[in-house]
């Protein structure tokens, strides 16, 4: 299987097949509980999906972008197991916006269960389809043929292939919902370890990255960035830069400015001496305490759960705590890229957003053109783990290349561009009461969060765009909304999973960013998975309970304890007491509620004099529905446990009144590989379920995990993220 | 400013300003990939090369400083016939890498590290590359694909 980078930007032309003779009847079986899955219902014609070719290549085409997650080889197993033909024939089409099913963003774990969801249903029907032509040709029912990597077989020996049958035709036909799928004991791939389709070509040092995109007419765009939120430009001496070496233009407008030059090192030269001539101003208008400014804030409050107590029996004892998260970002090791080329009449950007139809449109919008004018091309990035700079920078390489027509014009933002540009996951504050029995079981259960946005992505709307909205007619950024269920954002895993008999959920969200904020990886999830983990291991210190034991006695989602036992045992958790110093906690979420269930079990040290922490090893359990590809998921859930974990132990971003003051590695440091624990994960597979999803799974229950084991560890409780040896002092103090 | 660089065997004549660093000349005057940008300023090893076998920050140096030296970058590792290098086969086996953006210069460090200690601990390792940041979390399964090339190397 292979995923082309240099794809021609043009369709062929395909003959159309006419399938007058069958009826949706043909297929026979009744119609899908449901109906079609999401995106199959949106994109019903089977030739959206899949190509056949004469020369045997199936071309499979998803919305949904390779991230480093994985995605196109999962997706890969689903088809060639539906479809009964060989992996390695077929071709990935993916995020390409003439060419690809429009699926949307790539994010919320939602990739396995819209995409995966509508593969496995469009191949089901796209075989059963040739297998009605088959009969048809051979003279057979149907139902007496078999398929082998596409070659069809009557009972007498008679074949015929799926190339020949579909070669240079397209499969113009829409999904019936009347196919079922292959029982999971017939499937050859899904389940097994595929490797990544993705990984030979990058290990081998292939042009597969956006930043590795060349052509002939490739030039070097830089942005020279208002150095603080806000800031304006007031002027600027381009005179002085347009004579260096290699400037082909200097580009104003508004408060966007920005050279191309022919090389990148010239650009960046060029660029730092436009900044130098440049005067902007600003504004000392960031709230160093966001925490304190967020609750004092104009609110949208929604009760979002609200469910009294069925009894009214007197509570024993109330507790209450508060806990916070702090701005952080995603921090991709590749600064954001993008290449836009003008040929006067189309404009092609190519680009590693995770909503590349949406941005397409914004960027059509920003330059007025129309949308079919612009072609959108997912190429690969650096893991982004949310809305980071991607969809900036495109919009950066489509403005500078609209003004340089002819010219493929490359922007590759600079670390700090990225580290002080990107937009961040939003800091927050969790505030919960609970009423407790004599027990210490929960009775009643109040919890409210404080919160700026969590989406802020483009959505089709030039005024999310930096660029859009710093041009001389600037583009208004639309006011950002939450949102609502069953996903959530601010307040994703906000309702707990917990069998509370009294529950209720507020939250407050503050649409207004003094900092720019958006999507990371489990949207307000992380911080309130912490709280609430944190606090369930509170009550249950408080109740004299081991934490594993409250936990599961006021639970009765039987996966969600499946889960909870299996991390306990892989990690042997005993009641055993623990070295001087050492503590080891846990922390439990179904994602969004609805999509994989993760248990992480992590034990520490903390240094008793310079209180720093070192995470000794980390065991998770999931439960991702039926699991497509083992290894493929078990990357994904200890790469996120491991982010979590710097996240939780290091991140937050320095800023002072007026500008960002986090704008490299040394001023925003994340966990190196000494500091990196061993970790086991452990899955339990559940064949025929529906794919849950679990990419963002991990974020929430590690940082939970951590703080409570520190707590095991030490004694003290902290609520602040992250967990630094400063913070740790700090809340020793005052107990 | 014209000068030459030997680049995975090969001698390169280049002319760029004196200052230009390395990681723009292997990318944009020799059309390689291997060097990744990620930092510019190098302190997360995303641009790592070798200079006569030791790691090289491509992204600090300027490259007319370099003229004597044997460059390799990510092309270079694989035997001249072609075939992976060790290294190269372990990372594939390990499925080492999500994004894989911090991959390139990962093979790099530890080609340095394993050619001036082919047998390392683990904690060896581990030290030598906490200078490569990775931001997907590949970390461990990295240091198994070094251990691995390292135990292969040695047979
Ligand atoms: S790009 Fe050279 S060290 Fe980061
Ligand atoms: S694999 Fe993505 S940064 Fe290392």
């Amino acid at each position: 299987m292979s995923t082309p980078v240099d794809r021609r930007t043009v369709l062929k032309g395909s003959l159309v097949l006419a399938f007058s003779l069958m009826g949706p009847h043909a297929l026979g079986a009744a119609p899908r509980p449901g109906g079609l899955p999401r995106s199959l219902r949106a994109h019903p014609r089977l030739d959206a999906w899949l190509e056949i070719s004469a020369d045997g290549v199936v071309t499979l085409k998803t919305g949904k972008v390779e991230l480093g997650q994985g995605v196109l080889t999962a997706l890969g197993q689903i088809c060639a197991d539906e479809l009964d033909v060989d992996f390695s024939r077929l071709t990935l089409v993916s995020g390409d916006t003439v060419r690809s099913p429009d699926e949307g963003t790539t994010a919320g774990s939602m990739s396995m269960p819209e995409s995966g969801t509508a593969v496995r249903h469009a191949a089901a029907e796209a075989r059963a389809l040739l297998l009605e032509m088959a009969g048809q040709h051979l003279g057979v029912k149907a139902s007496r043929l078999r398929v082998k990597d596409g070659l069809i077989t009557a009972p007498g020996g008679r074949s015929v292939t799926y190339w020949s049958l579909m070669g240079g035709k397209s499969l113009n036909r829409e999904a019936t919902g009347t196919v079922s799928p292959k029982p999971p004991g017939e499937r050859r791939y899904i389940g097994r370890p595929v490797p990544r389709v993705d990984l030979p070509a990058k290990v081998m040092g292939e042009p597969v990255f956006v930043q590795d995109f060349r052509s002939d007419t490739l030039v070097h765009g830089r942005v020279v960035r208002a150095p603080s939120p806000g800031a304006s430009l007031v002027e600027v001496d381009t005179a002085r830069v347009e004579g260096l070496p290699g400037v082909l233009k200097v580009v104003r407008d508004g408060d966007f400015l920005a050279v191309i030059a022919t090389r990148e090192w010239l650009a960046i030269k060029a660029a730092a001496s436009l900044a130098e001539t440049a005067r902007w101003r600003e504004q000392e208008a960031l709230p160093v305490d966001v925490h304190a400014w967020l609750l004092e804030q104009p609110t949208q409050d929604t009760v979002i759960e609200d469910t009294p107590r069925p009894t009214d029996e007197a509570s024993a004892r109330t507790v209450e705590a508060r806990y916070r998260r702090p701005y952080q970002m995603h921090g991709a090791i590749g600064p954001s890229c993008a290449v836009a080329e003008w040929d006067g009449d189309v404009l092609t950007v190519h680009s590693h957003s995770q909503s590349i139809f949406d941005t397409t449109e914004a960027i059509a919008r920003m330059l007025r053109l129309p949308t079919d004018k612009v072609h959108g091309r997912h190429l690969q990035g650096s893991g982004c783990y949310g809305h980071n700079g991607a969809d900036d920078a495109a919009a950066d390489a489509a403005l500078l290349a609209h003004a340089l027509p002819g010219r493929a014009v490359r922007v590759q933002w600079s670390r700090e561009d990225e580290h002080a540009c990107e937009p961040y996951g939003s800091a927050m504050v969790m505030k919960v009461r609970a009423g407790v029995s004599d027990r210490g079981d929960v009775l009643d259960w109040d919890y409210e969060l404080w919160s700026m946005p969590h989406g802020t992505r483009p959505g089709g709307n030039p005024g999310n765009l930096l660029a859009g909205r710093s041009r001389a007619s600037p583009f208004r950024m639309p006011v950002p909304r939450n949102g609502g269920p069953p996903s959530y954002a601010a307040d994703r895993n906000a309702i707990p999973l917990y069998a509370f008999p009294g529950r209720k959920v507020t939250t407050h969200f503050v649409p207004r960013m003094p900092l720019r904020v958006s999507s990371m990886r489990a949207l307000g999830a992380y911080g309130n998975v912490f709280a609430i983990e944190s606090f369930m291991d509170e009550l249950a210190h408080a109740a004299g309970a081991d934490p594993v034991d409250f936990r599961l006695r006021q639970l009765q989602d039987a996966r969600a304890r499946a889960v909870i036992l299996k991390a306990a045992e892989r990690f042997g958790w005993s009641p055993a007491p623990r070295p001087p110093g050492r503590g080891r906690g846990i922390g439990f979420a179904r994602y969004k509620n609805l999509a994989s269930y993760c248990a992480v079990c992590v034990e520490v040290s903390v240094d008793p004099k310079t209180r720093a922490v070192r995470v000794l090893r980390a065991v998770l359990a999931a439960d991702a529905g039926e699991v497509v590809n083992p290894d493929g998921l078990v990357n994904q859930l200890e790469g996120g446990l491991i982010q979590s974990l710097s996240w939780s132990l290091k991140e937050a971003v320095r800023y002072d009144a007026r500008r960002v003051l986090s704008r490299d590695w040394s001023t925003y440091p994340i966990l190196t590989f000494s500091e990196v624990p061993p970790v086991d994960v452990a899955l339990i597979d559940r064949p025929g379920e529906p794919f849950l999803g679990a990419g963002e799974a991990a974020q929430g229950p590690t940082a939970a995990a951590l703080a409570n084991a520190v707590f095991d560890a030490t004694g003290v409780r902290v609520r602040d993220l992250p967990l630094t040896p400063e913070r740790l002092a700090a809340s020793g103090k005052q107990g | 400013m014209s000068f030459t660089l030997k680049v995975n065997g090969r001698a390169h004549t280049v002319d760029v300003p004196e200052d230009t660093p390395l990681l723009y000349v292997l990318r944009d005057e020799l059309g390689l990939n291997g060097a990744k940008y990620g930092c510019g300023v190098g302190q997360c090893g995303a641009c790592t090369v070798l200079s006569n076998g030791t790691s090289l920050r491509s992204c600090v140096v300027p490259a007319a400083r370099l003229g004597g030296r044997e460059l390799t970058t990510l092309e270079g590792l694989r035997a001249p016939d072609g075939a992976p290098h060790p290294l190269q086969k372990a990372f594939l086996a390990e499925q080492a890498g999500q994004c894989a953006y911090c991959i390139p210069g990962m093979l790099m460090a530890a080609a340095a590290l394993l050619r001036e200690k082919p047998r390392p601990s683990e904690a060896e390792i581990r030290t030598a590359l906490d200078a490569n940041l990775c931001r997907c979390g590949s970390h461990n399964r990295i240091v198994r694909a070094i251990q691995r090339a390292a135990a292969e190397l040695a047979k």
